[in-house]
């Protein structure tokens, strides 16, 4: 039943005769009877514009993209700038407390306060890693009781212990030990408190506080990161027609991956900015409202918690590296996404 | 330039859709392959165009066996055989014109290298008015023009065509039909799957038939 095909339909075989142009030649196609040319608009003339672009720029799901982006970095970047802010504070906590130490000395029946005061204050200041020793005079020490004595108070009529603030140089401390047995051995009363107990429970807290908030940016990146990747597959699904289309027309897997990858890139780099920058908004607005209300008690309040409420070099730093981060991840997905997808097509070229 | 030799074909662990499947494509042929719906024409299709690989036999495609041809040799392939979509396949965010383009444009040429040719072939479809419009609002006959110009744009050695009439109406696939004799006789070989018996009655043409997943052939 099978035979040899013949060479053309109707006619048995072309009748022009003529060399068909092949591929990269110009074409020499023939004039279709009856097939009617209709005018040709202007605008074929003017055609000076710029090519669409292959991947759409502006479909639903290429906004809602954009904006689970934009949320997902603002909301990483809220994290890292608390996590910094925390860090620093908590930093400053233990670095002020362990700056200081303070001699206490208990009045007694015809002690010598104030000569005991100087006393103890010369001893430690020949202390080496001892910047200073001060004598908290009466009045400061009046104001200290004041919230609870009230004010105009005497305090030769109470027998309130006096205190000798010791700076100290943090990073060549001096001997406490020793320092504590000089100052007891001449002295009677006195006692020295390092604030290493103080110290100690800042440092711990500040370490667990900087761990549960490094712990939280994690799982803030990770979501993000995640959230980052569906939402791109999820865009790119809609476009799983083209990349069939430029696989179908003899368009290669790096070409595809290429177009995609840009313009992903582009969508990500347009959300994780208007993330990062609105990050940034708020930040600057918090330091703002604390720097303009510093006398009033509420920012007394948070700036005794957080200082100056600013993340910092390191932190707007760490917004830019989000920023980056999340559209390099943007970009990524979609280049494995359309990998995978032309692997799909060819594992069914497999049969 | 391809040759099918005792192919067949199964998805999976499935029963085999095509059976011992043998015939070539010769230069400047013209053939139409018609069967039942369900009987196999698109897979045999795919299989021409390279999306398939058979499960048994041999294919040999511009005289590469096609179990040897690589991943990085399929477009360079492809660009010689061009495939006209029953369904078109057409990127609705980019004009006809650019549809046209594509092929070319995805080769990285330059469009000022094309530009005449697009326009030229564009007209010779019969939608020189309809160049710069959405395929959203063209009719079906004129995406199927749209589809055609741009499975030909490459000049391609062989076309295929699934049911390329099978949304206009009569008058419009005579005119189709004529386009893709006339095309033929400028040198491409042509396949035309289709159902249409009034279409193929209309020429004198090879009749490759399946049935049952088996081909019969009609010179």
């Amino acid at each position: 039943m099978t035979r040899p095909p013949q060479a053309a339909p109707g006619t048995k075989a072309p009748k022009d005769g003529g060399k068909a142009s092949r591929v990269g030649e110009t074409p020499r196609l023939p004039k279709l009877p009856d097939m009617p040319v209709r005018a040709i608009p202007r605008i074929l003339n003017t055609r000076a514009r710029r090519p669409t672009p292959i991947v759409p720029s502006g479909n639903v799901a290429g906004r809602a993209l954009i904006f689970v982006i934009a949320i997902m970095t603002f909301l990483s970047c809220l994290t890292l700038g608390a996590v910094t802010l925390v860090r620093d504070t908590a930093s400053t906590w233990q670095s002020q407390i362990a700056r200081e130490a303070t001699i206490q000395i208990r009045p007694e029946d015809g002690f010598d306060m104030d000569a005991a005061l100087a006393k103890a204050a010369a001893i430690a200041e020949g202390f080496d890693g001892v910047r200073s020793a001060e004598i908290v005079d009466r009045e400061a020490t009046a104001r200290l009781l004041e919230p609870w004595l009230g004010s105009g108070l005497d305090i030769d009529e109470l027998p309130v212990p006096r205190l000798v603030v010791v700076t100290i140089n943090e990073r060549n401390p001096p001997d406490f030990n020793a320092m504590r047995q000089a100052l007891t051995g001449a002295v009677e009363h006195l006692s020295l408190d390092d604030h290493r107990a103080w110290v100690d429970r800042l440092v711990s807290m500040a370490r667990t506080t900087v761990a549960i908030g490094m712990a939280v940016l994690a799982l803030m990146l990770a979501a993000t990161v995640l959230t980052v990747v569906f939402a791109t597959r999820g865009a790119m699904a809609g476009n799983a027609h083209i990349i069939e289309v430029l696989h179908f027309v003899g368009a290669e897997g790096k070409f595809i991956a290429v177009e995609f990858r840009s313009h992903f890139l582009s969508v990500g780099m347009k959300g994780a900015a208007i993330g990062g920058a609105l990050a940034v908004l708020v930040f600057l607005l918090i330091s703002w409202w604390t720097a303009s209300n510093l006398a009033t008690p509420q920012a007394d309040q948070a700036t005794a918690l957080f200082g100056t409420f600013g993340i910092g070099i390191p932190g707007y730093l760490g917004v830019i590296a989000v920023v980056i981060l999340i559209s390099l991840l943007t970009a990524l997905t979609t280049h494995f996404t359309v990998l995978s997808h032309l692997n799909d097509l060819d594992a069914t070229s497999s049969g | 330039m391809i040759r099918f030799e005792n192919v067949g074909l199964r998805y999976g662990m499935g029963p085999e859709i095509l059976r011992d499947i043998s015939f070539q494509l010769p230069e400047r042929s013209f053939q139409f392959l018609t069967g039942p719906s369900g009987a196999g024409k698109t897979t045999l299709l795919r299989l021409l165009f390279m999306s398939l690989k058979p499960t048994r036999g041999l294919i040999t495609v511009f005289g590469k066996d096609r179990t040897q041809i690589t991943r990085a040799e399929l477009p360079h392939l492809r660009r010689r055989i061009g495939v006209v979509f029953q369904d078109f396949r057409l990127l609705d965010h980019m004009t006809t014109w650019e549809n046209v383009a594509l092929p070319l444009r995805i080769r990285g040429r330059e469009e000022s290298g094309y530009r005449n040719d697009v326009t030229e072939l564009l007209k010779w479809v019969g939608l020189g008015d309809r160049m710069h419009v959405l395929p959203p609002v063209l009719s079906g006959g004129e995406k199927q023009r749209a589809a055609i110009a741009r499975a030909l744009i490459e000049q391609p050695e062989i076309l295929l065509a699934d049911e390329p009439t099978g949304n206009v109406d009569p008058p419009l696939a005579r005119r189709l039909l004529r386009l893709f004799i006339e095309l033929n006789r400028s040198g491409t070989a042509v396949l035309i799957a289709t159902h249409d018996l009034s279409l193929m009655n209309q020429v004198d043409a090879r009749r490759m038939i399946l049935s049952d997943g088996r081909l019969d052939i009609y010179d």
